[in-house]
């Protein structure tokens, strides 16, 4: 069986001014359907790059990419949003979640550029933050959550058009431990009882042993490192 | 007496907040304030045009009626009666046979000139078609047939070019503003009136309503326009401003004509009224209705530069500065604010407006041609709009940053 | 509409802030409902259907000069006039100076030739039968509250009655009315018999002020009209002969140039309220390239963010030009029940709603063109890591 995600010597280089910056150089990497990836490595290891790259929120300098035997490397600005659209899932850091909205409306958003009707879509909603455990808290409005519920609300954004992909960068970074926990149980619960393909940007280590494969990068190069041990339940 | 009251309400309020700058406190918080205004000048520029809006509106509206009523009030003094048809209220609607010009004139409390004759003008008023400048449609102008006795009541009038009309000829002058605004008015034009051909022998300037009509013979204007004797007014000297009553007794007292006399201050100030009036009220109402526009303008503007700057007020208070020079040094701000849009405002009038021609149709059913009059007193007015909107603009910004809680403030750091 | 929840939300984000700037937004267009009214009533004075086939002959000299009421045979003989009437101005005024009327004598045929002043038939007859008989419009009744049967005097400011008297009794037997909301300011006059002028006037009787001819085909005017003044050519009653839409824009036209003032205005006024929103939107914007980065995350295109943040003006600029044209409709029928005739105005119609929404929009569109712009070129990349 052919990997999800096909990365064949993908570089990339920003210019800024007169300075070009290699962030990448020459990554290869296969992600398995049903992977729960991590990706370590210091600041400035091209990390969230790499990322943005799997999620189809930037293009490759060099190279091909691969997803779901599609070459996303090759798709202009307005097909990679519609690619997006139903692909990918994206858990941020700093939540992202739009303020004005409550939970279910947040929720809710990816499915507007679906032809689905009102109903459906609220019912999809529904059932995204039922999965996540926070159907109570349907008509909060974020800045009525803590923290990681908040988090649990864009994870349920981020699933609730069945994207192929699950990107996150530092999901846990801004939660204390207790809320950490809960978000990465999550994830490895959607990841193993629901199939969801993970990638995950951390620089926690505990926040890596949830997943199931760990790689570090460093200046922009791949250091394949052994399979993490068993997370504890 | 409270419009008295309010009206000098802005000038005070901005003098104190001015002379608020004494204080010491308050200077600093103010240079915060303004110190960051480059940075916000999208914001600032919403408050500074539309205040110039609003007073360069206001300006030019005002500036209409009162180039409007300053040359209707000009045409007249208190020394000189017109006599009018009882009921007419207009040369136009009013007729006098000759009889009556005669008596008119022989009453006692008439001026007479050197020669013992009195300073008694009855006059035609008719209305004839030429074309304005620059256009195709005919528009009303007002031909007044005089005779001779005109000239030493009309002190005013001088020549500007060409000479006087001749007495029995058909030979017109015309008044400086009527040459500007009508086509065929230059001298030895023709012009049709009763359908024969008249000759502009002159051009004459009288700085008042006159200057909008043509002046011809008053015989041969009735012969063309078949009005026989009759006139429509008799304008007369008096022999002083205190004589207009027993003026009017006389009149009263003959019973061969019913006739109503005013002084020509009177009688053209009155027909500047309603225009005058209505243009005021226009013209204050689209004012109103603009500076409630830019005062919300103001009000979003200032609101933000107040939230902008919440950590350094809170900071200046935990440190000892207290709320009130908080609350001037905004109202600094939004007042510079508000002087800058009032100038420009004001400026703008008077660069596009000022002495700007226009005509109107006046109340001989004819144009009276006048030109905007942008005055000191107005630009004053509008300044005052502009602190006025800058003061409510300012009021609740101010209020709201001087009673933030410090440490709300000081929680953003 | 699905995004327009979402558009919604976002508008009203910071609620203080957008509510402060619909208000000018309603204060723009309260004003331009209230100036598009003068406008529509000084430029729509004459521009009716039945005016299209009437043309009106003065005489050559001025408005002011009168001509000989013989010329209605002769102008009834020329090939393509279909009907014609004449009539007088009277002036005058009702118990103050200050009320100065719109006062006419006409003949019995005046009212074939305008149909759109709208009365019962028993009315027109008791005009016919009743020597000092009057029509009235109903904007002028409502003002001095008459009513049919009231005995009124008018005070003459012109034409004295043989006795000297200035005061003239009149019945009113009739009150038109008119059915286009645009013509309103047609509702004005008082009509009387000229019969009854050409006996009781101390002078002026025995003339026509003006005549209105009625064209069989509207085409054929300028042709008519020739053959009309070809009639008086070398007389001493030369006429002036044109369309009624001709006659009454010439005339407005020496009152002021209605257009020209409230276009300015109104210019003055559009500009600075551009200004006005154009720094909100841009603020508003500024302030959320983090969640619009996001919605292009979640799949949004380039164009949808551009349309979402245009559709966001477009809402801004709708909810205060609809407030404020709904403020001045309100405003305007009330002023013109109070002050009737002596401010022209027409009530707020689906002209001017047509306008209004278009000038809405437009606005919109060029307020949140540059901020729209923005949204739209965010790199998604740069805006997520605050750059």
């Amino acid at each position: 069986m052919s990997p999800l995600v096909e990365i064949r010597s993908v570089s990339k280089v920003y210019v800024r001014g007169k300075q070009k910056l290699e962030v990448l150089h020459h990554v290869n990497l296969d992600i398995g359907k049903g992977d729960f990836l991590a990706l370590m490595g210091p600041s400035g290891s091209g990390k969230t790059t790499l990322l943005n790259l799997i999620g189809g929120l930037d293009s490759p300098t060099e190279g091909t990419l691969t997803v779901a035997e599609k070459r996303i490397d090759r798709l202009g600005q307005s097909e990679l949003a519609r690619w997006r659209a139903s692909n990918v899932g994206f858990v941020f850091q700093f939540y992202n979640l739009l303020p004005m909205l409550s939970a279910a409306r947040n929720v809710e958003l990816p499915l507007l550029l679906t032809k689905l009707p009102a109903a459906k879509r609220r019912s999809h909603a529904a059932i995204a933050l039922e999965l996540v455990g926070l159907a109570d808290r349907a008509s909060h409005k974020p800045g009525e959550l803590s923290g990681g519920q908040q988090q649990r609300v864009a994870i349920a954004r981020a699933i609730v058009s069945d994207p192929t992909l699950l990107v996150c960068d530092e999901p846990t970074g801004d939660l204390d431990r207790q809320s950490a926990v809960e978000v990465l149980t999550l994830l490895q619960r959607l990841n193993r009882d629901h199939g969801k393909t993970i990638v995950m940007v951390t620089h926690d280590p505990k926040a890596a042993e949830y997943a199931s494969h760990t790689l570090h990068l460093d200046k922009g190069t791949l250091v394949e490192a052994a399979a993490a041990a068993e997370s504890p339940s | 007496m409270l419009m008295k009251v309010l009206g000098w309400l802005p000038w005070i309020l901005t003098a104190a907040v001015l002379l608020a700058c004494a204080n010491g406190q308050v200077r600093s918080v103010a240079q915060v304030g303004i110190s960051t205004l480059r940075q916000r000048l999208g914001a600032a520029s919403v408050v500074v045009v539309g205040i110039a809006g609003v007073v360069g509106v206001l300006v030019a509206l005002l500036a209409m009626a009162q180039g409007f009523q300053a040359t209707l009030q000009e045409t007249g003094s208190n020394d000189t009666a017109i006599v009018l048809r009882s009921g007419s209220q207009t040369e136009i609607n009013s007729a006098l046979d000759h009889a009556a010009t005669v008596v008119i004139g022989d009453e006692p409390q008439v001026q007479h000139d050197a020669q013992g004759r009195p300073i008694a003008s009855p006059e035609l008023v008719v209305v004839a078609s030429l074309p304005k400048k620059g256009s195709s449609t005919d528009a009303n102008v007002e031909v007044r047939g005089i005779g001779q006795d005109a000239w030493a009541l009309r002190t005013r009038v001088r020549m500007v070019s060409g000479r006087r009309f001749t007495p029995g000829l058909r030979e017109l002058i015309v008044g400086a503003r009527a040459a500007k605004e009508f086509e065929h008015t230059e001298l030895g034009s023709k012009i049709d009136l009763g359908g024969q051909p008249w000759t502009v022998v002159g051009v004459f300037d009288s700085g008042d309503e006159h200057d909008s009509e043509l002046w011809g013979d008053a015989d041969v204007v009735a012969s063309a326009y078949r009005r026989g004797d009759g006139r429509n007014s008799v304008t007369v000297r008096l022999k002083s401003p205190q004589q207009l009553d027993a003026f009017k007794a006389a009149l009263a007292s003959d019973p061969r004509f019913k006739v109503d006399a005013s002084t020509t201050l009177d009688y053209y100030s009155r027909q500047s009224d309603l225009l005058t009036r209505t243009i005021r009220i226009l013209g204050t109402t689209v004012a109103i209705i603009m500076a409630i526009g830019a005062i919300f303008g103001a009000l979003n503007t200032m609101y933000a530069a107040v939230a902008s700057r919440t950590r350094e007020i809170a900071t200046l208070r935990a440190m000892g500065f207290r709320g009130g020079p908080v609350v001037v040094s905004v109202l600094i701000e939004t007042l510079l604010l508000a002087i800058a849009g009032g100038v420009i405002g004001a400026v703008i009038a008077w660069a596009l407006f000022d002495h700007y021609t226009a005509s109107t149709l006046g109340a001989n059913f004819s144009q009276v041609v006048f030109e905007f009059r942008v005055t000191p007193a107005l630009l004053a007015g509008g300044l005052k709009w502009a602190l006025a909107i800058g003061l409510v603009g300012g009021l609740f910004p101010a209020l709201r940053a001087a009673r933030m809680p410090v440490t709300e403030g000081l929680r953003e750091l | 509409m699905k995004y327009l929840s979402l558009i919604w939300s976002t508008l009203f984000r910071r609620k203080t802030r957008t509510l402060f700037t619909i208000f000018s937004v309603i204060a723009a267009f309260l004003l331009f409902g209230l100036l598009d009214s003068v406008r529509g009533a000084f430029a729509n004075v004459g521009h009716n259907v039945a005016g299209a086939s009437r043309l009106i002959t003065i005489s050559k000299q001025s408005l002011v000069v009168s001509l000989p009421t013989s010329l209605l045979m002769r102008i009834q003989a020329v090939p393509g006039v279909s009907a014609v009437t004449y009539a007088n101005w009277f002036g005058g005024y009702y118990q103050e100076p200050k009320n100065q009327l719109v006062t006419e004598a006409v003949p019995q045929n005046y009212f074939t030739l305008y149909p759109e002043f709208v009365l019962p038939a028993a009315e027109l007859r008791s005009f016919h039968d009743v020597r000092t008989g009057a029509i009235v419009g109903q904007s002028l009744a409502q003002r001095f509250n008459w009513k049919l049967g009231d005995k009124i005097p008018i005070q003459a400011t012109i034409f004295p009655q043989k006795g000297g008297s200035n005061t003239w009794m009149f019945d009113i037997v009739g009150i038109y009315h008119v059915s286009d909301p645009n013509l309103k300011a047609e509702e004005n006059q008082l009509y009387f018999n000229w019969d009854y002028f050409d006996q009781a006037t101390q002078f002026g009787g025995g003339t026509a002020g003006w005549y209105i001819e009625r064209v069989a085909q509207p085409k054929q005017a300028d042709r008519v009209a020739r053959a009309i003044d070809a009639i008086s050519a070398n007389s001493d009653h030369e006429t002036k002969t044109q369309s009624e839409d001709a006659f009454t824009a010439a005339f407005v036209s020496q009152f002021a140039d209605i257009g020209l003032i409230v276009g300015s205005i109104m210019g003055a006024v559009f500009f600075t309220l551009i200004l006005l929103t154009g720094n909100t939107m841009a603020q508003a914007v500024r302030e959320r390239i983090p969640e619009l980065a996001i919605l292009k995350t979640i799949g949004f295109s380039n164009r949808s963010v551009l349309s979402l943040v245009l559709a966001e003006s477009v809402l801004l600029l709708a909810i205060g030009g609809a407030v404020g044209l709904a403020i001045a409709a309100v405003a305007v029928s009330g002023i013109r029940a109070k002050l009737g005739p002596q401010i022209p105005m027409l009530p707020v119609g689906t002209q001017a709603w047509l306008r209004g929404v278009a000038l809405m929009i437009a606005i919109g569109l060029v307020v949140g063109a540059l901020p729209a712009r923005r949204g739209m070129r965010l790199r998604i990349v740069d805006a997520l890591s605050g750059r």
